[in-house]
């Protein structure tokens, strides 16, 4: 009896300790969070509503990051070049000052054709990067901004006409900095919003974000979502069974970069401003750092592990300030403590996934 | 091709459409003939062989059948092929799919991720129509699992196999993949010919003969099945005629009754393959000098545990390592140089050598021919010079000039590996272009070539080999094994070879220790009877039996 007992609770430890094993990543990543909470001393009111915010505001960019993992195209920093196809139309819409819901859900329209043809080139130079697919990915970004800068700071106002001077820098090219998006302000968020015990809910975003995930489960179960896993398994067999692997490869990238450019346009309308040349540099980052601390792997993720991801990598980056504040005693540490959290994750959750894959 | 060369027994019944032909096939590749005026048919119900050695022209031959991209960018081919006795154009791989013409290849075709179900069923997955997908693309529908998994077990249970259809395909033991493999191919519902390319070449004896039933059983469901395979015993057991390639040329049809293996393997090579006595020796070795003695090892390779050995290895001998898969043989040569995590005590000649220390091993003079050629054995994008002097450079700072202080510093001497690189090439008959060849291009027997090459290169005092002879063709195999007694009875090298295969053990070993369930059962002689090995490798001995 005693020597069952003992096996028995020498079975469940090995279970434990392999459940461990498996979600090293946001085990650590929680128990940081609940650590930085803890010291922080934040208001929780304040910290669950700043969460839910957050949550609400960036789901959306996570989740445009599952399909290209698991059509095998890695973790997809090229969603940046959504972003800014959004960015794009929310640039139109508040010039030609279309208010409103009626304005986001435009600007919503306007971005697809953009991310449609982006994606698809994308998806043409990452089929030439077989094998390098996310590094691929991070370069078209760099290089995508580029162009997106000289647009906007000088083809705008010369080569594109365009007159409006709330937008416009001083001298009529180019658009300025930050651009007060007064139309399309939370015109979301506000759409249905419910207040419990102090704690505000956008419920009209996050039901978005809730209908997202269930278009992907869906999606995934679909034929073509059969394909892209086929292909993000191992190419040649996919492309010997008669799949066209180039296509559903471009097809995986179209739709995470649409994705994208919704996202950001979430993420935009909660935020009210653009800062025309910032906004959408970090996105990829952000969303991937998020991404990889739910659990997820440049080779696998899930729904539920993109939700977990950016409940932790928001709470930690909500608090890490007031916690660095708190330890070190000065405010200026703030802000590099959110940039240090950010990139300090990736690294980390690579490494600790690294390690994993090696056991 | 001379009359008297070509036994015809049975002959083609022109009466009755074979479900397969192939009529007057000539191809060559750019001005070099590959294929000379082959006929081939295969009749329903029959299970055809095709042999020959490696460049007979096989493959060529069936990516004919199958329209590969590789034969119309080179100029297309000459001759006809009919199905059911009519003529038919297969200008891809999904016309002969449509035809019926299935093919299981001999590198799994298999996603390590999905469940077995999901592997027999790909890209042919069964779904239904909803709303989105009337409105945008059938692509959209819904995957119907529950009827892809009834598919998939009645095409399990048509070969008689007992693998649970819901599992990953990523645990499955080799054999059972090959037959997922199979279950994909006959779920083709229109499949009436199935072509089998090198199928047992990744499974071990005993997988092998579970295969060869249930390809009867499919053979006797009225399958036409080509069967293109290395291994003449299980050729000669399962096929009901035999087509002979040599040289793209059809050099001998012989069908079921009374072929012996040695017929067939004379006709493909072309040339009487004899064994010559193995050259003696100036004094045998016994255990008075023993190089090599391992007290409990245990190795942790996963699928081939090691348990426990104790093993003394005479100086000067060669030592085979026998048993099933899956008993550890294997295990021994790579705990012994560290590739798995190891435990117990190995001695040479006496001193202790560090475990899980491939570096030490390699420093005590010890050699390795991995069972994995591609994965562990060789660099494939390197050169077959840089190959043959990677090791010795790294463990042995040989063909390294320059003089510096440290000696992470020297750099290669291209001279002196170029010149080692031609000796071993002229020396072990490496079949290629020139050093500078990368072994990627080179065939598999020249591969193994190349990584004895590099072990011959460390002058090691032992010489693990295992499996040398695997997937590659008769002559070359029996060349991998001269070159194995050369080394041990010119250079006085110790060899331990590890192999599956019996026959070859039996050839050229003094000895032949057999593993069973990661232990030592015995040491048998080469001369013991088929009895006594046959026994042993079932973890038993002959007295045992006896006494019940």
């Amino acid at each position: 009896m005693n020597t069952q007992t003992s096996a028995v609770s020498a079975n469940m430890s090995a279970g434990l300790m392999s459940i461990v094993k498996k979600n090293a990543v946001p085990i650590l990543f929680a128990i940081l969070s609940i650590l930085s909470v803890v010291v922080a001393k934040m208001n929780p009111l304040f910290l669950v509503n700043e969460i839910i915010t957050r949550l609400a505001r960036n789901a959306f960019l996570v989740l445009a990051l599952l399909i290209p993992v698991s059509a095998g195209l890695g973790l997809n920093f090229a969603i940046v070049v959504g972003a800014m196809a959004g960015q794009v139309a929310v640039i139109a819409i508040t010039h030609w000052k279309i208010e409103g819901l009626l304005g986001f859900f435009l600007a919503m329209l306007g971005s697809v054709p953009l991310a449609v043809i982006m994606g698809y080139l994308v998806g043409q130079v990452m089929n030439r990067a077989k094998g390098r697919e996310m590094i691929t990915s991070m370069v078209l970004g760099f290089f995508a901004n580029g162009i997106y800068q000289l647009v906007f700071l000088f083809l705008v106002g010369t080569v594109i006409p365009m007159k409006n001077r709330s937008m416009m820098l001083p001298d009529g090219v180019g658009i300025r900095n930050t651009v007060d998006l007064f139309g399309i302000s939370r015109a979301l968020d506000n759409l249905w919003r419910i207040n419990v015990a102090g704690i505000r809910i956008p419920l009209a975003s996050l039901l978005l974000v809730v209908l997202l995930c269930i278009a992907l489960h869906y999606f995934m179960q679909t034929r073509l979502g059969q394909q892209m896993r086929a292909v993000g398994q191992d190419i040649n067999i996919a492309a010997v069974a008669g799949i066209n692997v180039d296509r559903t490869r471009v097809i995986a990238m179209i739709l995470s970069t649409v994705l994208a450019a919704w996202g950001q346009l979430i993420f935009l309308q909660n935020i009210s401003t653009l800062n025309t040349y910032n906004s959408h540099e970090q996105v990829g980052t952000f969303a991937i750092a998020a991404l990889l601390v739910g659990g997820a792997t440049a080779r696998r993720a899930t729904i539920w592990q993109a939700l977990l991801g950016v409940l932790l990598f928001h709470t930690l980056f909500v608090v890490s300030p007031s916690a660095g504040q708190a330890i070190i005693g000065i405010p200026q540490i703030g802000e590099y403590f959110r940039v240090f959290v950010a990139y300090g994750v990736i690294g980390v959750a690579l490494a600790l996934h690294a390690w994993q894959a090696r056991e | 091709m001379q009359p008297g060369n070509c036994l015809y027994v049975g002959g083609i019944r022109d009466t009755v459409a074979h479900v397969l032909e192939m009529r007057g096939i000539n191809k060559s590749f750019f001005g070099t003939t590959v294929l000379k005026d082959v006929d081939l048919a295969v009749d329903a119900g029959e299970i055809h062989a095709l042999v020959g050695e490696n460049g007979a022209g096989k493959s060529t031959l069936m990516n004919i059948l199958f329209g590969m991209p590789v034969i119309h960018n080179t100029g297309g081919y000459e001759g006809q092929i009919l199905v059911d006795g009519e003529q038919v154009e297969i200008p891809s791989p999904g016309v002969a799919m449509q035809l019926g013409i299935g093919m299981v290849h001999q590198e799994f075709m298999l996603m390590p991720g999905f469940t077995v179900t999901e592997n027999i069923k790909l890209n042919r997955e069964i779904s239904r129509p909803n709303l989105l997908s009337r409105i945008i693309s059938d692509k959209l529908e819904l995957l119907d699992v529950s009827q892809m998994g009834k598919d998939s077990r009645q095409a399990l249970d048509k070969l008689g196999v007992d693998i649970d259809h819901w599992l990953p395909v990523a645990g499955l033991p080799v054999g059972y993949m090959q037959f997922v493999e199979i279950a994909r191919e006959i779920d083709k519902s229109q499949v009436k010919a199935l072509v089998f390319d090198e199928p047992t070449a990744v499974l071990t004896e005993s997988e092998a003969e579970l295969f060869l039933g249930a390809v009867q059983r499919l053979s006797e469901a009225g399958l036409a099945i080509l069967f293109i395979s290395h291994r003449l015993a299980e050729v000669v057991a399962v096929a009901h005629r035999i087509t002979v390639l040599r040289d793209g040329e059809v050099v001998g049809r012989l069908s079921q009754n009374g072929v012996k293996v040695e017929r067939i393997a004379e006709m493909m090579v072309g040339r009487q393959i004899k064994r010559p006595a193995l050259p003696p020796r100036t004094s045998e070795p016994s255990d008075d000098d023993i190089i090599l003695e391992t007290k409990n090892l245990e190795v942790q390779m996963p699928g081939e545990r090691l348990k426990g050995l104790n093993l003394a290895v005479r100086r000067g001998e060669i030592l085979g390592l026998g048993g099933l898969a899956g008993h550890g043989k294997v295990a021994v040569a790579n705990g012994i140089m560290g590739l798995y995590p190891a435990s117990g005590s190995v001695r040479i000649e006496g001193r202790e050598l560090p475990l899980n220390d491939p570096a030490a091993a390699l420093q005590s003079r010890l050699a390795f021919v991995s069972e994995d050629r591609r994965g562990t054995g060789l660099l494939l994008d390197e050169s077959i010079e840089d190959n043959i002097a990677f090791t010795s450079m790294q463990s042995q700072n040989r063909f390294l000039k320059g003089s510096v202080p440290w000696q992470g510093l020297r750099v290669r001497d291209g001279e002196a590996i170029r010149k080692q690189a031609l000796k071993t090439i002229e020396e072990l008959d490496i079949r290629c272009t020139g050093p500078e060849q990368p072994v990627r291009r080179l065939s598999g027997g020249n591969q193994q070539k190349v990584c004895l090459a590099r072990a011959l290169t460390l002058s090691p005092r032992i010489l693990f080999a295992s499996e040398p002879t695997r997937g590659i063709d008769v002559g070359a195999k029996s060349l991998v094994l001269d070159l194995l007694v050369k080394f041990n009875r010119e250079l006085g090298m110790t060899v331990v070879l590890t192999s599956s295969e019996l026959a070859e053990l039996r050839m050229i070993c003094d000895r032949i220790a057999i593993i069973y369930q990661g232990r030592l059962v015995g040491i048998l002689t080469p001369d013991d009877s088929d009895v006594e090995f046959g026994l042993m490798m079932a973890g038993g001995r002959v007295s045992e039996v006896g006494v019940g």
